[in-house]
């Protein structure tokens, strides 16, 4: 067996398994991607897909198997700032009293002092990003003011602010307008040329086929996983959704 | 109202500043509103409401068996309500009975294990003042027990003001870039044992909640920004305060209790015509008049 060089890799899960007091939400799930890879993590609600970022990102114990990070635990993949999580957009409160400046600026806390004093350079890398996602008008806007795909913007910018390597998008295409969807792809492209690794969850399939290199399909464990053009079968889908067919999920014409 | 006829403002608000206990009373009561307030914002946020109410009612015991020892209540009162608090996440974690009704259940027992003490316990604790606080009549040493708690409270949620607030907002992206939630969770929950403290001076265990919810809801219809929040919600404390000692003093009141009224028709006022949160909706009405 040749050895492998876990350094290659940005994301190295392996065998992992997490259950919520006794509950097994994901058990002996792989994955392994490199730098400039984007993946589709496609599975039903309740598949484990949300679990597996969390467990990525060290928000919850994993109970069995290894994560590296490049290399590393997911403790010190935290401290070096490496792992940005854009959350799905029910999972945050949008009522919460904060504008877009300061939501994207949380994007550096990490790298801050512990007063959470910003910087010249986290002024500016905050700036950037916001302009990156076309937001320099929404500066001081409340989130609650925003449309879901300005709100959605503004979570991606928080990731780009961070400046980590590892992107993991729950939903980024659920409920947004068209011009935010152009705005996302356009970004996607970029992050990949920028060696950036992406995973990204979804339940469209049109955009896996359109932006993923590769595909896990998850139900509780790994399904399939590999190349989208290999992977991503009628056949494949089919058992991942629990035995529906894939022309419901596509509609017909696909 | 015999009092009215010979009353103007001017009296009104120097008369009772003659009194020393008023100056105390006045002073104390604003300075506990003002932390009540600052942490208002945080747990209305969160959503941490009947954990307030929880942890509040939770001191009782504490208070009393702090008292029958000669210890300084704080103390007592800030073991059982973090005790409490302990006692709910562990029913929870091992139990499959859900989360409210665990701290209604914990927070209950705990409340009732303090009034049987108190009649059990023979001693000269004055179980009215507990229950319905006692600005009044706040000893040398509460003064210094508040100011000591109250400024350890305002030094912790200032140097971790941004830390909570990304808590309350956002706790997995918090984890994500490396800040300790873990830390920040029982941060916050030490802050509200010792507010539930302090604010239970003034308006007594039952009421304290109040002190902790009511002014961060009515900063929450005003403001779109957390900084604004939490100002608008310690000053509205603050005159609640001052305006409920008042009212207690020239109509012969309970104090407590007209603190809490006095916050509560701030809430309804702003619930009412709050600008652009308000059933009335005042920004859209003049904006028609322009």
């Amino acid at each position: 067996m040749e050895s492998i060089n876990y350094q290659n890799f940005r994301i190295d899960a392996e065998n992992i398994c997490v259950d919520y007091n006794g509950k097994v939400a994901l058990y002996d799930a792989n994955l392994r991607l490199k730098p400039g890879q984007i993946c589709g993590l496609v599975g039903m609600n309740g598949a484990g897909k949300t679990t597996f970022f969390n467990a990525l990102t060290g928000f919850v114990n994993i109970s069995k198997g290894k994560i590296r990070i490049n290399g590393e635990s997911v403790r010190s993949a935290q401290k070096d700032q490496t792992i940005a999580y854009v959350p799905q957009s029910e999972g945050i409160d949008s009522e919460f009293p904060i504008n877009v400046w300061d939501v994207v600026m949380m994007g550096r806390y990490g790298s801050m002092n512990i007063f959470r004093c910003p910087r010249e350079s986290d002024v500016q890398a905050v700036k950037d990003a916001i302009e990156r996602v076309d937001l320099t008008d929404h500066l001081s806007t409340p989130i609650g003011n925003l449309s879901g795909g300005q709100r959605k913007r503004t979570f991606l910018a928080r990731a780009i602010a961070q400046r980590a390597s590892i992107l993991l998008l729950d939903e980024p295409f659920s409920g947004v307008d068209i011009r935010t969807e152009k705005l996302i792809s356009e970004l996607f492209i970029q992050f990949k040329n920028e060696g950036k690794t992406i995973l990204l969850s979804t339940h469209d399939m049109i955009h896996v086929r359109e932006f993923c290199d590769l595909v896990l399909l998850i139900n509780k464990t790994v399904v399939a996983y590999g190349e989208t053009s290999e992977v991503f079968t009628p056949e494949n889908i089919t058992t991942t959704f629990g035995g529906i067919s894939p022309d419901f999920l596509f509609g017909p014409e696909s | 109202m015999e009092l009215c006829s010979f009353l103007t403002l001017d009296s009104f608000i120097t008369d009772p500043l003659t009194h020393g206990f008023m100056r105390k009373a006045l002073l104390m009561s604003s300075l506990v509103a003002a932390v009540c307030g600052f942490l208002s914002s945080y747990l209305t946020l969160k959503g941490w409401a009947l954990m307030g109410d929880a942890v509040s009612h939770s001191v009782m015991p504490g208070v009393v068996v702090a008292y029958a020892l000669g210890l300084p209540f704080s103390l007592g009162a800030f073991i059982f309500g973090v005790g409490s608090v302990a006692l709910i996440g562990f029913i929870k974690q091992k139990s499959r009975v859900k989360e409210d009704t665990v701290i209604g259940l914990v927070f209950t027992g705990f409340f009732a294990l303090g009034i049987v003490l108190v009649s059990k316990i023979k001693s000269n604790i004055d179980l009215h003042s507990i229950l319905f606080g006692s600005p009044l009549g706040i000893s040398l040493s509460d003064v210094k027990q508040t100011i000591f708690i109250s400024l350890l409270v305002v030094i912790l949620l200032s140097i971790f003001r941004k830390d909570l607030m990304l808590y309350c907002f956002d706790p997995r992206h918090a984890k994500t870039v490396g800040i300790n939630v873990f830390f920040l969770h029982y941060l916050l929950l030490t802050c509200l044992s010792l507010a539930a403290v302090v604010g239970l001076q003034s308006v007594g265990i039952i009421l304290v909640v109040a002190m902790l919810i009511t002014p961060g809801a009515t900063a929450y219809l005003l403001t779109d920004e957390f900084d604004n929040m939490t100002i608008i919600s310690v000053l509205s404390a603050i005159i609640s305060s001052l305006i409920g000692i008042y009212i207690s003093f020239w109509f012969d009141l309970e104090t407590g209790g007209s603190i809490v009224l006095a916050q509560t028709f701030i809430f309804l006022f702003a619930f009412l015509f709050a600008p652009r949160y308000g059933i009335f909706k005042l920004k859209k009405f003049f904006a028609g008049y322009k």
